[in-house]
This record gives C-alpha cells, sequence and structure tokens, in this order.
C-alpha cells in the first residue's frame, strides 16, 4: 500500500518540477507574496516585527493559485486515457488520490518554504515572536491543503483542466468568503440562525485569521484536517462514478 | 483450474448493453483472440477483466482471485495493454518503466533484471532517454508493451498489440506473445485476421456484446474451424464476415453438416 503511494507520489511531485511552468509558478508565487506584503500589506509601515502582512493575503492567493497546482491531477489523467493504465495497477484507489494529494501539497510547501527572506528580513529588523510566525506558516499549509483536497476532487469530474480551474477558484471562493460579514448579512435577513452558524464556521478566513495570530484552536486544526479528509474521500468516489467516461 | 474464468458477464452504459452474457475461460499456455466489428465489446471485456471498469452483473476471476472481492490480488497477476497504449506523456520511457516498477513493488536485483529485460525484449533501447509525447505512434505503442510485460505476469491482456507498428516490428511482436505463450494466459485482440493464425490457440468472434463464434486451428496449419464453418488458411476474413454479417463468399467456407 505504501510503495504505490510513495511511487505515485514522487511521480506527480518530478511532474511538477517536469516543466517549467514548476518554475514560473514559484516566482509568481514569491512575487505576490512580496508585493502584498511590502506594498498592499505596508509591512515597513507598520513598524512592527511580525507577519501579518505576509500571510493576511494567503487565503486570496491560494484561491487562484491552488486550483492551478491542483487542475491537472485528474483531468489530465483522464483526458490522455492513462488513468486506465493507473487505475489498473495493482494500488487502491484510494492510496492514488492520497499520493497525488500529497505531491501537490508537498510543492506548496516547497513554495511556501521559498518565502523565508521575509521571515529573515523581520527576524533581523527586530525581534518577533518566532512561534506565532511559525504557527502562521503551520496554518498557511493546512489552509492550503484544504484549498488542494477540494481542487483535485474537482479536477476528477472533468477532462477538462480549464474547467478543472474554474471551478475550483469558484468553490474555493465559496469557502473563503463563506464567514465573511458581506455574506453573512447577505443571508441572515432570510436564513435561520442555525444555518447562518453553520455557513460561517466553513470560513477558511476566520479560521486562518485566529491561527495567524499565534491562537491554535484545536477545533481550527479538526476543521481543517477533517475537511481535507472529506473531499480526498470525495475525490475517491468521484473517480470512481466518472472513470468510465 | 483455468487462469482466466468468466461467468455471464454483462456491461450497461445506461440503456445500451455493451457486453451481454460473455462467458468462457483461459488456460496456461493459450493465446485467445478477440475478433469483432468496431463497437463489438472486446475493450469494454478486457477493461472489465483487468479490474477498470466494474461490471453490471457477471464474475470474473484471475489466477484464482475474484477481481470484485480481491482486486489487488488479481491486479498482480496481470499485464495490461490498454487501447491505444496510454502512457504519461512527459515522462521518458526509462523514467515511466521504472514508475511502473515502484508501483509494481519490484526492488534490488529483480527489478534491474526485469527491466532490462523488458527493454531487451521491446527493443527500446535506441529511445529511452526521448519524452514519450515526441515518439512515433509504433514507439508509443511498444512503451505501451514493455509496461505490460515488464513484471513478468501470469496473465496477459493485450488490447490492438501490434496496431501501428512496421511489419517488422508486428513480426517481433508476434514472436514475442508466441515466445511467451507457454507459461502464460494471453488475451489480444486485433483486427488483423493473419495475427490470429500467426500467433493465437483460439480465437472468439464478438458483435453487440456477444460470442457468435468460439475458433480453433485444424490440424496440420489446415486453416480455422469455427463452429460448423471451416475457413482455408489465409481464408478467415470470409469466415468473420459470414459470422458477422450473415453474408460472405460463401465458395470460401465450408460448411459442415452438423
Ligand atoms: N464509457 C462509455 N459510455 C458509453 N458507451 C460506451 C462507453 N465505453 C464504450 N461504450 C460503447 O460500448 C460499445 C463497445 O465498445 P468497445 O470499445 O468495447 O468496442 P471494441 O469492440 O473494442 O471496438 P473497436 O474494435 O473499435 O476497438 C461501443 O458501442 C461503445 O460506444
Ligand atoms: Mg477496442
Amino acid at each position: 500500500m505504501i510503495t504505490g503511494t510513495v511511487a505515485i507520489f514522487r511521480r506527480e511531485l518530478a511532474g511538477y518540477f517536469a516543466t517549467p511552468v514548476a518554475f514560473v509558478f514559484i516566482i509568481i508565487f514569491l512575487l505576490l507574496n512580496g508585493i502584498f506584503t511590502f506594498y498592499v500589506g505596508g509591512f515597513f509601515e507598520r513598524g512592527q516585527a511580525d507577519l501579518r502582512p505576509f500571510f493576511v493575503f494567503h487565503p486570496w492567493l491560494y484561491l487562484l493559485l491552488m486550483p492551478a497546482i491542483a487542475m491537472r491531477l485528474w483531468a489530465e489523467e483522464r483526458r490522455s486515457g492513462s488513468i486506465e493504465l493507473l487505475l489498473t495497477l495493482p494500488v487502491g484507489l484510494f492510496d492514488v488520490v492520497v499520493g497525488k494529494f500529497l505531491a501537490a501539497w508537498c510543492f506548496t510547501a516547497i513554495a511556501l518554504a521559498l518565502t523565508f527572506p521575509i521571515w529573515l528580513t523581520v527576524s533581523l529588523l527586530g525581534h518577533p515572536d518566532q512561534g506565532v510566525i511559525l504557527a502562521g506558516y503551520l496554518g498557511s499549509l493546512l489552509m492550503a491543503g484544504g484549498y488542494l483536497a477540494i481542487c483535485a476532487c474537482l479536477s476528477a469530474a472533468t477532462r477538462n483542466q480549464v474547467i478543472a480551474f474554474v471551478v475550483g477558484v469558484i468553490v474555493c471562493l465559496l469557502f473563503t468568503v463563506s464567514g465573511t460579514p458581506i455574506v453573512l448579512d447577505l443571508i441572515s435577513s432570510w436564513a435561520p440562525h442555525a444555518l447562518v452558524e453553520t455557513i460561517a464556521s466553513f470560513s477558511f478566513l476566520t479560521r486562518f485569521e485566529s491561527i495567524v495570530q499565534g491562537v491554535i484552536d484545536v477545533r481550527d486544526l479538526i476543521y481543517f484536517a477533517s475537511l481535507i479528509a472529506f473531499w480526498l474521500f470525495a475525490n475517491a468516489v468521484v473517480v470512481e462514478l466518472r472513470k468510465a467516461g | 483450474m483455468a487462469m482466466i474464468e468468466i461467468e455471464r458477464l454483462v456491461k450497461r452504459f445506461g440503456a445500451f448493453t455493451a457486453v451481454d452474457g460473455v462467458g468462457f475461460s483461459v488456460e496456461r499456455g493459450t493465446v485467445l483472440g478477440f475478433l469483432g466489428p468496431n463497437g463489438a465489446g472486446k475493450s469494454t471485456t478486457m477493461k472489465m477483466i483487468t479490474g477498470f471498469l466494474p461490471p453490471t452483473s457477471g464474475r470474473i476471476a484471475v489466477s484464482g482471485f475474484d477481481i470484485a472481492e480481491q482486486p489487488l490480488s488479481a491486479k498482480r497477476c496481470i499485464g495490461y495493454l490498454p487501447e491505444g497504449a496510454p502512457a504519461y506523456a512527459d515522462m521518458t520511457p526509462r523514467a515511466f518503466l521504472d514508475f511502473i516498477a515502484d508501483v509494481r513493488g519490484l526492488t534490488g536485483a529483480d527489478r534491474q533484471r526485469k527491466l532490462d529485460e523488458a527493454i531487451a525484449r521491446i527493443d527500446l533501447e535506441p529511445v529511452l532517454e526521448q519524452p514519450i509525447d515526441t515518439l512515433s505512434k509504433g514507439f508509443k505503442r511498444r512503451v505501451g508493451l514493455a509496461q505490460a510485460i515488464l513484471h513478468d505476469p501470469e496473465v496477459l491482456i493485450l488490447d490492438e498489440p501490434t496496431d501501428g507498428l512496421d511489419p517488422n516490428q508486428k513480426h517481433a511482436v508476434r514472436t514475442l506473445i508466441k515466445g511467451m505463450a507457454a507459461t502464460k494466459a494471453i488475451i489480444i485482440s486485433t483486427h488483423i485476421l493473419e495475427e490470429v493464425e500467426a500467433v493465437c490457440t483460439r480465437s472468439l468472434i464478438i458483435a453487440r456484446g456477444k460470442v457468435l463464434a468460439e475458433g480453433e486451428p485444424l490440424p496440420d496449419a489446415a486453416g480455422w474451424r469455427f463452429g460448423t464453418l471451416e475457413a482455408a488458411p489465409g481464408r478467415l476474413d470470409a469466415v468473420f464476415r459470414q459470422i458477422t454479417t450473415g453474408q460472405g463468399a460463401s465458395d470460401q467456407v465450408t460448411e459442415l453438416a452438423a
């Protein structure tokens, strides 16, 4: 079981770096992070030694970038027909799903790790709370995993990567903004209170916000972990249902 | 016990029945040829035997493992060349075969020996480092074949293995299949009737999801017999047309008194 997952993980991860796209992607990721942190976020003007202006934009960055990373995971496999080869190898379907997801997640972790110069800057200029920064990085990675799991599942529903990307962005947007005042005001006028609470509880934004402030609530961790598990399970179901067509 | 056992296999896509009650078994040492017009259900049957598509009903056992109940054990015994020989376009054949060896859990000296052997048997050496999407159609097919025989499986399912190969390669692949036949159970599908005569020890003519006839070579290379019809050597096409369309050059087909 582990053998198959590891082999698939390695192939997918190598696949990201097989084309210049991976490097372009990482450069875009770093550039956007730089722009948001230093210009939009006012990193220097704030005069505080922390990485809040850096992390605060991650949900919005991921909203566009995670669908781009995950879109090919299954759509390409279905378009080229290689899914038939993959699923007749002696590996369980869930092991394949996990291997592919982990590869995308690992790629994201690499991109995220490459933002270390921003951390270096803040550490050299002041004395930030390193624990809070570490929490921010872990929270960011966990949230990225949530976006990736959603998009991997959606990628299995189509053979067209562009469709996978667009639908991915839309669904990720829903999960991002569901806790913001705009959305809640919009629905609280007619929806029952319990529904509003439920929708608000799905929000990545609110949960990520508290992690970045260094407040690690076990419920937030459980939320992201179970969200990932749920979407990976759904991923396997979608592959099973759609593989014939 | 037969290596491949299939009972009353049915596959429906919506209201359309692609495979309609197919049943047969294949022993070790047999090369079974699937013949049939386009859309007959040959590939669909193979997809079910290899565990890609779940049957609507029916039972499949490979090397004694039920494909629905013990899919991984069954899949370990199978080498499969899917229709169109799909592979990962951005990989080189070497990286691709390494990946297949990884997934199949081959390690150490055994792994190296099997990789070397598959590459040598399929004659892939010249293109090993070239991305698969830049390979010619024939070489792509050969990469698919190498992948299928890599782990020296007991059961081989090859969907149109010689499609797109040059005459020399066709000959080489047929020789390869015949060479492996003694220790394996092999199913191939083909539209080339000479291929059936050249490599198969049995053949099924399938149309509209049903097995219409089962054929065997006559002793002393005297042609093939399908049920009550006999074809002279090189004249399988007449029998094929007769069985699948009900018409044909009946002067070239000998109808035996039942
Ligand atoms: N996923 C699917 N959904 C709907 N119909 C399908 C699907 N797959 C196959 N079919 C139909 O099932 C029938 C059998 O197809 P199959 O590919 O098994 O034929 P075949 O005998 O391999 O033909 P060929 O010689 O052209 O390869 C065809 O009519 C095909 O259109
Ligand atoms: Mg076919």
